[in-house]
């Protein structure tokens, strides 16, 4: 028995409220993905950590998964939203395939669908909460994309997403250039993927980096970053602090 | 063909196993004004001639742009044909929408076809009674398509529809092997012969027939008549020389063959089932 039924007003737009499937907020999340293009391909690294609020409480999460023969996915924001973006993906690389017809869905055609479902949810009211990077390589060219969830797109050639904006493409726009070899390109990431380690207290120090070239697409067991904690500043961190606590 | 007791609904089987009324639909197709489509490696040309109802109407438009790297050519009930090119046009446009990449044509003529054959299958609808030559690229290049009425669809490297087509296709059998490497130059100029072929005996000119091209690099679009006029008068003149009916070739020089007299073969015969064609 609702004694307090909230009635909507008459020129809601908001639809039924019995319509509990909006996505209201995240429970489980992952924390930025970076990504850039090198000389042969795509590099894209994320952390494999699935927080709950603030708790560290998932640290195997694969947030990086290969679409069809061309593409790359990674994926921050709500975990459960991921793996269901992975399922219709799932279904449209294997409409495609069905085709049997030597054509086939390369990265443009992926991100530009990703981006149609997320606006789409996004104008139900109902959104997918993620932020993804799409690259791949099809045909010798180079693509690397992302999607936010209210439905942004775009293409550069280094795209992070949550903080990885703030903190790592700041670095990527000084140090990146066309044709990085591999091993460049790698650290580069690690040095993105380092600072937001330090900073970023959803980061946690256990990555994956994943490649994608013409030939395929394949992704690093876990490893862990070296860390320095020695700076000075970090020793009596309240030395300076003024106040109780 | 002739009446029967099993050609009213397009859902009775003949004891045969035909469907008469999709036999019927095909006739139509037959009817219509010749269309013919020819493809190199990279191009894909399409040619109709132009029928018009009297001298003071205008002729009916039987070649259509689906998309920038897909146009069709139809013969046939010409309104049907206007419905499925529309068909195809939204189909394109929602792919483009979706992808930001164009509908490989290979997919498009699959749809068209179950389209179509949905039409041969259901009491209350009748057979499209129109034949579309689609010309399309795609990621494995360039290719040439015949969707018919029945639901059937096949590639084909140069093929010809509607009425005398046979004499079209008689000069493309000849020289098919050709169209693979060859130039698209040379490639629209075989096209305008093949609906030369067609007019039998009529005099070619641009007012008389419609000439596109789609190729790599190159979006559909339907060629102007002044550049048709031009690529006739080309060949035209050295087929005065030669005398008529033959191969001329003044500008690539290639065979060097005059083969006069091109076979005005009859048509197929009328009792064969004409999945054969």
């Amino acid at each position: 028995m609702n004694f307090t039924a909230s009635k909507q007003p008459e020129n809601c737009l908001l639809g039924p409220e019995s319509d509990s499937q909006r996505t209201l907020s995240p429970y489980v999340t992952g924390t930025s993905v970076v990504a850039l293009k090198y000389k042969d391909g795509i590099l894209m690294a994320a952390d494999m950590g699935g927080s709950y609020g603030s708790t560290l409480r998932y640290k195997s999460v694969e947030r990086m998964k290969p679409i069809g023969k061309h593409s790359l996915l990674g994926a921050s924001g709500e975990i459960s939203d991921f793996q269901e973006i992975l399922k219709y993906l799932d279904e449209l690389i294997l409409y495609d395939n069905m085709w049997d017809d030597g054509n086939s869905l390369g990265p443009k055609e992926v991100h530009n669908y990703l981006t149609r479902v997320m606006y789409n949810r996004r104008n139900k009211f109902n959104p997918l909460w993620n932020s993804l990077v799409l690259g791949g390589v099809k045909k010798g060219e180079k693509y690397l994309g992302t999607v936010s969830m209210i439905g942004v797109n775009f293409e550069d050639n280094h795209v992070a997403t949550g903080f990885g904006n703030h903190l790592a493409r700041p670095i990527l726009r000084q140090e990146w250039h066309e044709n990085l070899s591999f091993e460049d390109g790698v650290k580069l990431l690690e040095k993105c993927m380092r600072v937001l380690l330090y900073r970023d207290r959803s980061a946690i120090n256990k990555l994956q980096i994943a490649k994608i070239t013409e030939e395929g697409m394949t992704i690093s067991q876990p490893y862990s970053l070296k860390t320095y904690w020695e700076f000075s500043a970090f020793e009596n961190p309240t030395q300076g602090a003024v106040g109780s606590w | 063909m002739f009446r029967n007791q099993y050609d009213t609904d397009v859902t009775t089987w003949s004891p045969a196993g035909r469907l008469f009324q999709v036999e019927y639909a095909m006739e139509a197709v037959k009817q219509g004004s010749a269309a013919i489509g020819l493809r190199s490696k990279t191009h894909v040309v399409l040619g109709c001639v132009n029928k018009a109802n009297s001298e003071l109407s205008s002729h009916q438009k039987k070649i259509f742009k689906v998309d920038d790297h897909i146009g069709v050519a139809i013969a046939g009930l010409t309104a049907d044909g206007r419905v499925l090119s529309r068909y195809m046009r939204n189909e394109c446009i929602n792919y483009s929408f979706t992808y930001e990449s164009p509908l490989p044509v290979g997919r498009l003529v699959v749809q068209l076809a179950d389209k179509a054959q949905v039409c041969t299958q259901r009491s209350w609808k009748r057979p499209y009674g129109v034949g579309l030559l689609v010309a399309g690229l795609d990621e494995s290049g360039a290719h040439l398509y015949y969707n018919c009425p029945s639901g059937n669809y096949f590639e084909y490297q140069a093929f010809a529809i509607g009425s005398r087509s046979q004499a079209a296709k008689t000069y493309l059998e000849r020289r098919f092997e050709s169209f693979r490497d060859t130039t698209r130059d040379d490639l629209v100029k075989d096209a305008l012969m093949a609906i030369r072929e067609t007019l039998q005996g009529e005099t070619l000119k641009s007012s008389v027939c419609t000439v596109a091209v789609v190729g790599v690099g190159e979006p559909f679009h339907v060629l102007d008549q002044g550049t048709v006029q031009q690529m006739i008068d080309a060949f035209e003149i050295v087929a005065e020389q030669e005398g008529p009916a033959a191969e001329p070739d003044v500008d690539s020089g290639q065979e060097a063959s005059a083969e006069p007299e091109p076979e005005q073969g009859a048509a197929a015969g009328e009792g064969v089932a004409p999945m054969d064609i």
